[in-house]
């Protein structure tokens, strides 16, 4: 059974993946890279960690759904009613892909890999929490700082007006420079 | 299956992703490919912690890792598109390469 769902899965990841670039639609492509990140969360929940499986799987469609949006929005051909690429330099780029799948496929088959070590616990999430608020606390910190960064980063490079584009340099503008009067600055 | 199988699936959506980056010239499906190289990424890790060490959380630590970058890659991604295309209306990455001259 696992077996059998485990060739499903990864199957319908990596032609899902290859899909992805092979669409014409953007909005088409966006679900096919979906498909493909809800079966690597399959997998992973096929592995016994249940709880990051479906952390990946809820992530995933609201990322993609997000994504699709900003598809539309920005790119030309949301829809894919006319054939068109939007590649560049494929020859060399599917040269440097095939080597490196053979470099890594020689490694994963010809590396002496350890003996599994220990038994899985009977709670692997249960495992993950302690470990995330015990030893590996300085991880989480980072992760929340970067996430922390991310936020302030993302609004700024976002911004159409800031407060120096109101107030000046200096932020001491007597009267806010705003094109339509009324706001807050009046 | 088998740790092999498992690392195996990795690497091909791994490469996947990279020709996606390596080819896609607007700058949303290039992140696509970045997206599908961490799904690759996600997968090896917990293989390993699967395979060959369950005992310890690094393995499981290592995929929160994988997927936060993921979502900050997209938030990032889409904020600079969002300022590259209100400055000076491109969304390609050969467009935006050149008007830096």
């Amino acid at each position: 059974m696992n077996v059998a769902v485990f060739w499903t899965l990864a199957v319908l990841a990596v032609v899902s993946g290859v899909m992805v670039f092979r669409f014409d639609s953007m909005a088409r492509a966006t679900f096919s890279l979906l498909a493909s990140l809800l079966c690597v969360g399959g997998l992973v929940v096929l592995l016994g960690l249940d709880y990051l499986g479906i952390v990946i799987v809820l992530m995933m469609t609201i990322e993609m759904a997000i994504m699709a949006v900003f598809m539309v929005m920005y790119m030309m051909n949301p829809a894919g009613l006319m054939p068109m690429t939007m590649m560049h330099n494929k020859k060399g780029a599917a040269v440097v892909c095939g080597l490196v799948f053979l470099l890594l496929a020689a490694g994963i088959l010809f590396a002496p890999w350890p003996a599994r070590r220990g038994k899985a616990p009977a709670d692997p999430t249960m495992d993950l929490g302690m470990s995330l608020m015990g030893p590996q606390m300085l991880t989480m910190m980072t992760l929340g700082m970067a996430l922390f960064a991310t936020i302030v980063a993302t609004v700024v490079l976002a911004t159409r007006r800031g407060r120096y584009d109101r107030l000046g340099d200096d932020l001491r503008a007597r009267r806010a420079d705003d094109p339509v009067r009324g706001g807050v600055g009046r | 299956m088998s740790l092999e199988l498992f690392l195996l699936l990795a690497g091909a959506l791994f490469c996947v992703g990279l020709f996606g980056a390596l080819t896609q010239q607007s700058i949303v499906m290039l992140m696509m490919g970045l997206e599908l190289m961490l799904g690759g990424v996600i997968l090896g890790a917990g293989a390993v912690w699967h395979y060959v060490a369950p005992a310890a959380a690094d393995g499981q630590v290592l995929i929160v890792l994988a997927v936060t970058a993921m979502a900050l890659e997209m938030a990032v991604g889409f904020a600079v598109v969002t300022a590259l295309f209100r400055s000076r209306e491109v969304d390609m990455t050969d467009m935006a390469a050149e008007l830096k001259e």
